[in-house]
């Protein structure tokens, strides 16, 4: 069992004809990912590494039944791609692209609370059910098929936890990377609700970072609505207040909410240990699953 | 990207939001001559991208030539805060009645733009929010409507602004709201916004703070990024050159990594097995040999790095490109300036570790490790 990707999920990549479109494509085809289609202005009609590429997302839906995409597309345009794969009644798409204008994001934001679609990202990694499907630019072989969820703000943090789990013999059902950026569409609720839900998922970590509230959330809604035990991670406790450390997501306000210190205390407060290292977090997993 | 105040009162004015006469000077004598030109009495006014300049001496009122030319030699080079003061804006000075505060930002909350008044203007608003959150009106706007007139009356409405001036403080807003949509505004603050007993209104301060991420669409704004940089620390700026998100900070452990998430981590760890960290430094993602020696460049020039460490994590970054960059950095010193440690997982890691020349770095296995030896580097040079 997983939550939102497996082997039957049919996907197409916008951007595919692209560098970085191309290269993932290729990987995600390689881990066994059904990549049924592209789409590219202009480039309908070629064929990328033998998937047919389509002009518009709407094409590839209609002629290959495309349900989810993923999106690889440069920030000038993203928003745009992102608006066109919530108009073709998708399940999911997930923006890799990273830099995207806020208020573009913003009105995607709008947008997307008109539709069915689940968002993941953007500025993210992806997802990946190991052993099945992965959408995105995670390493692939770091993960292993298990029983551990994990969701996280940070990409290359994401790969740190997973291999500390994975080196433990820990595998995973699934692991999102739900983006760090101030306006994502999944978020930290989301992914613990669906974790929550999967009868296959024993235990959940969840890696946030300095910035923003969600993770204050999280924990208001993990104290609330989850049983299954969660352990957490949060970066950035060094960091100076006021300055920007990588991207936007990651400002602290300097007004109490937002920083380490207080989401590691709201976690604590909901029952969730906080690992001071990704080590002590595969420490705390391996408890919950003895 | 944050504007200087005398760039975005330019946007401001040129948007019809009145803005006190005003005049950049870089020398005394410019500074002087503004004054004169203005007419007495007028604020002098250091032009640095920090809070609360008035309490650190870097704003003050003057009355004739004599106080003019002490107050600007002054200010002119003085150390603000850390920040070197380069010029000053020379300003009419306004006698006011009152001090409002408007401003418009992005509520990541809600994921939407929130418009805020309150006529507790002239002081810092973010204690106003924490100790009186009633006292400061917000409305927010549908991003994919605008704001609509009704909704600035209503803010300004609610903040218990006098009707005499309601209407000029609702039309400020909309204007505000409009510039901060058209330039892609992360923050836009009028504070104060002053009233003149003739209930007129006035933007005595400016703030425009621009998403970085969208300067692609604002050429305009993105040139006056290179003159608002040229005044800040010297290795922020060469980290902007490089294009490298780049903090500087106070220990000896230097630190490059990959993602934003991963370097703050790699920060923690640092504190954690008791060192500390001299900067946060995010390659990004996909980084090439070039970039990897830039940013080994970039931590060397920090006179108080003792020791690197080097993790990365490769998904879209891969490793053999990361230890080309390492090699290519270091082969050209005769002498290594600092002990470098590197752990590489992840993408292509293991091609990585084979062209890695072993004789100039030190290899661990494990973010742990790698972290505690760079710490136990440092150390050793500090004793």
């Amino acid at each position: 069992m997983s939550v939102l990707v497996d082997d039957d999920t049919r996907v197409v990549v916008q951007g595919i004809t692209g560098g970085e479109g191309k290269f993932h494509a290729e990987q995600m085809m390689e881990y066994g990912t059904n990549v049924v289609a592209g789409a590219v202005p202009g480039k309908g009609g070629q064929e990328v590494n033998g998937v047919p590429v389509y002009d518009t997302v709407h094409q590839a839906v209609d002629e290959e039944n495309a349900d989810t995409s993923v999106i690889f597309v440069p920030p000038a345009f993203a928003g745009d791609a992102i608006f066109e794969s919530l108009d073709s009644d998708l399940d999911l798409a997930v923006a890799i692209t990273e830099g995207i204008p806020t208020q573009d994001m913003a009105r995607v934001n709008k947008r997307l609370s008109e539709t069915d679609t689940r968002l993941i990202g953007p500025n993210c990694p992806g997802l990946i059910t190991p052993g099945e499907a992965k959408l995105g630019i995670l390493p692939g072989n770091i993960f292993s098929e298990g029983n551990v969820g994990l969701v996280s703000r940070s990409g290359t943090l994401t790969y740190q936890v997973v291999d500390n789990l994975t080196n433990r013999g820990i595998g995973q059902t699934t692991a999102i990377g739900i983006g760090g950026d101030p306006i994502i569409g999944t978020d930290f609720v989301d992914a613990l609700e669906l974790f929550e839900n999967d009868p296959d998922t024993d235990a959940i970590v969840m890696c946030g970072e300095i910035g923003g509230e969600d993770e204050e959330e999280a924990a208001a809604f993990i104290d609330e609505n989850v049983d299954t035990p969660v352990a957490g991670f949060i970066a950035g406790r060094t960091a100076p207040p006021g300055k920007r450390m990588g991207h936007a997501g990651a400002i602290v306000s300097g007004s109490g909410t937002g920083t380490a210190e207080s989401k590691i205390s709201a976690l604590n407060d909901a029952g969730v240990p906080v690992g001071d290292t990704p080590e002590e977090v595969a420490d705390h997993i391996e408890e919950f699953l003895a | 990207m944050k504007l200087h105040e005398y760039q975005a009162k330019q946007v401001f004015a040129d948007a019809g939001i009145p803005t006190p006469a005003s005049q950049l000077a870089s020398d005394v004598d410019g500074a002087v001559a503004a004054a004169e030109e203005i007419g007495y009495p007028v604020a002098i006014k250091a032009q640095v991208q920090v809070g609360g300049r008035g309490k650190a001496g870097g704003i003050k009122l003057v009355d004739d030539e004599d106080e003019a030319r002490e107050a600007a030699d002054e200010i002119l080079g003085m150390d603000l805060k850390g920040y070197h003061v380069g010029s000053v804006l020379v300003e009419e000075a306004v006698d006011f009645t009152d001090e409002l505060y408007v401003g418009i930002t992005m509520d990541r909350g809600e994921g939407k733009p929130v418009a805020m008044v309150s006529t507790k203007g002239g002081v810092n608003i973010e204690e106003v929010a924490e100790e009186d959150p009633d006292a400061i009106a917000r409305e927010h706007i549908d991003p994919s409507f605008g704001m609509h007139p009704y909704q600035a009356r209503k803010a300004v409405y609610d903040a218990g602004v006098d009707k005499a001036v309601a209407r000029d403080v609702s039309n400020v807003l909309m204007t505000l709201y409009e510039l901060w949509d058209d330039r892609d505004g992360s923050d836009a603050e009028i504070n104060p916004l002053m009233v003149t007993a003739d209930d007129d209104v006035i933007a005595a301060d400016a703030v425009m703070n621009i998403d970085e991420d969208a300067l692609f669409r604002q050429p305009e704004l993105a040139e006056m990024e290179a003159e608002a940089a040229s005044t800040g620390d010297e290795l922020e700026q060469k980290a902007d050159e490089y294009g490298f998100d780049y903090v500087r900070l106070e220990g000896n452990t230097g630190i490059i990594g990959n993602g934003a998430g991963l370097v703050m981590t790699t920060l923690d760890l640092v504190d954690y097995y008791g060192g500390e960290p001299a900067n946060f430094l995010d390659v990004g993602g996909g980084a090439k040999a070039d970039r990897i020696a830039n940013a080994l460049d970039m931590v060397f020039s920090d006179d108080n790095v003792e020791s690197v460490v080097f993790n990365i994590f490769g998904g879209i970054t891969r490793g053999d490109e990361v230890a080309k960059g390492i090699n290519e950095a270091l082969e050209q010193f005769d002498e290594i300036p600092k002990p470098v440690v590197v752990r590489l997982a992840g993408t292509n890691w293991e091609e990585g570790m084979e062209i890695l020349n072993e004789d100039l770095v030190t290899v661990e296995q494990t973010l742990e490790d790698a972290v505690q030896r760079a710490v136990e580097y440092a150390e050793e040079v500090s004793e």
